[in-house]
């Protein structure tokens, strides 16, 4: 099991998760992107003009959401997004999504060769896979052969994140399969799939899946020792973050917290280093 | 990369509540937020127990003087529980407050004729536009429209700052009784429009927007979109708008809008 990451530097430990940091313009007013790692929405080859309104519907201690993968595609991020998060000085990672292996293996070799790109993070875990016509990666082989894909046609010394989804019953054989597969380090977990009031297929993020995320990173842990994982799911604040990170993350990504807060990353980053520095 | 027209996030301090009909008006400390302030921004404020999206307000006045610096105005409607949450927040109560946000009404370099429509608690952004273009010299007519007395803003500070004022309610109570797409033709003849600024529900701003296509006046309307963060960050707000090459495409409400031109407003897919 390999476990390089680029120029010898980790994670974190607070990391942007995919999804909440729009395009990186929105996020600057509120965090200094320089030196942040910064985890883009996920990105496919062709654009994608996303679910009907609404999006985004708020349950106690979460949000649901049906955004559906909108995304410019892989041309335009590249000439129009990517160069302000490089610019800015983020980390960026590179959320990849993709309806074949080939896709996965497409946007990893047009991405290697982008000026700027820290490294991929792989989204195993879409809530509506089969609704959004991605690759279907619930067994986890699958999500292994979309890592080992994705691997092949990346630099050895740029880091690749597997996403899984925080299902209890799969994570474990999940991690396995990706860690063998390549990836450089786990992310536990993305959202829970859940549903919109009117039922249109959703994933819940918030609070109210931490819990959830924090069993599937001790699940991991427990079966396979200590590996590289990042926690992500409902962090708020430093005493959140500490929860995943004494349970052997190695890092956290931040997402749905930036909704309510958009200092979130910055607030949790600076209580993190006090921490460390007393 | 911060520059001063980015917004802030901020810890504010509730000044004063007061009802107003059917909504709460509150003044609020947000420091900074005022200064940077353009008509037809909007602030987001955090909803607390447990509730994780935004709640979006337009911004209804800055009042420049005071103890605590610049102050801001915001409009709540009591609908849901978020509202009804901010609506009761006591003088003194910390709120969390982002802003400002948004893209503002875009000002005419010449004085032209200026039709302002304003529906509900949308009318709130037009008094502060109001006042900025009358600096400009424009002739401003203000049309504030309601489904009932409870619910129209500030009829009375309308006279104060327009040449004209209409008023519109659905049941009659206080001026025309009718709606905004009733009478909208009629007011843009009278005052021979030359720029049209509205905010309000989606069926008013389309058909102030069509009024205006008409007439060939320019419109710009402030769509009343729910914003999950009202920050750009969530890509919950999509709204469809047909560009130059006449390809429909979604922006973002509350980063690209919430003021667009409403003639790019591809209405029918918006419903």
């Amino acid at each position: 099991m390999s476990a390089s990451t680029d120029a010898g530097r980790g994670f974190g430990p607070v990391m942007v998760a995919s999804g909440c940091g729009g395009t990186g313009r929105e996020l600057a007013a509120f965090a200094d992107l320089a030196g942040l790692d910064f985890v883009t929405r996920s990105i496919t080859l062709d654009p994608r003009r996303g679910g009907p309104s609404p999006r985004i519907a708020e349950t106690p201690s979460g949000l649901v959401n049906a955004v559906g993968l909108d995304n410019p595609g892989l041309e335009h991020f590249l000439a129009t997004e990517l160069p302000l998060l490089v610019r800015a000085g983020a980390r960026v990672f590179v959320s990849v999504a993709g309806a074949t292996l080939g896709e996965y293996a497409d946007l990893a070799r047009r991405l290697s060769r982008a000026p700027g790109v820290g490294g991929l993070e792989v989204n195993l875990g879409a809530p509506d896979q089969v609704g959004q016509g991605l690759f279907e990666v619930r067994e986890p082989f699958h999500a292994a052969s979309v890592v080992a894909a994705v691997r092949r046609e990346f630099p050895a010394d740029l880091p690749v994140l597997a996403k899984l989804r925080p299902d209890l019953t799969r994570v474990v054989e999940g991690a396995r399969g990706v860690l063998d597969a390549g990836a450089t380090a786990v992310v536990i977990g993305n959202a829970v799939p859940a549903s919109m009031p009117d039922g249109r297929p959703a994933g819940l993020t918030g609070p109210a899946i931490m819990p959830v995320a924090l069993r599937c990173l001790a699940e991991v842990t427990a079966e396979l020792g200590p590996v590289p994982l990042i926690g992500a799911g409902g962090i708020t604040d430093a005493a959140d973050a500490r929860r995943f990170l004494d349970l052997g993350a190695m890092a956290v990504q931040i997402g749905t917290a930036l909704l309510h807060d958009p200092t979130t990353v910055t607030r949790v980053r600076a209580a993190l280093t006090r921490e460390e520095t007393r | 990369m911060a520059d001063e027209r980015d917004p802030l996030h901020v810890a504010g301090e509730v000044l004063a509540t007061r009802k107003a009909g059917a909504y709460r008006l509150l003044t609020i400390a947000a420091p900074g937020i005022p200064q940077r302030f353009r008509a037809g921004n909007f602030v987001a404020v955090s909803v607390q127990g447990g509730r994780l999206a935004r709640r979006s307000l337009w911004i209804h006045r800055v009042k420049e003087a005071g103890a605590f610096g610049p102050t801001l105005d915001v409009v709540v409607h009591p609908t849901g529980p978020g509202t009804t949450w901010l609506a009761g927040l006591p003088v003194g109560a910390a709120i969390e407050v982002t802003g400002p946000l948004g893209r503002p009404f875009a000002l005419p370099r010449e004085p032209v004729a200026c039709v302002l429509v304003g529906e509900g608690h949308g009318a709130a952004p037009m008094f502060p536009l109001a006042e900025r273009l009358r600096e400009r010299g424009c002739a401003v007519s203000l049309v504030v429209s309601a489904p009932d007395e409870s619910r129209l803003l500030s009829a009375l500070e309308a006279r104060r700052s327009a040449r004209s004022v209409t008023v519109i309610t659905g049941d009659g109570s206080v001026g025309v009784r009718g709606d905004v797409a009733g009478e909208i033709h009629g007011v843009l003849e009278r005052t021979d429009a030359d720029v049209v600024y509205a905010a309000g529900s989606h069926a008013t701003l389309r058909a102030v927007a069509a009024a205006a296509e008409q007439r060939g006046a320019w419109s710009q309307v402030g769509l009343e979109t729910p914003l999950p963060c009202g920050t750009g960050l969530c890509h919950g707000c999509p709204v469809p708008v047909i560009s130059e090459d006449g390809v429909s495409r979604l922006v973002r409400a509350c980063v690209d809008g919430p003021v667009v031109r409403g003639d790019r407003v591809d209405w029918e897919a918006l419903a």
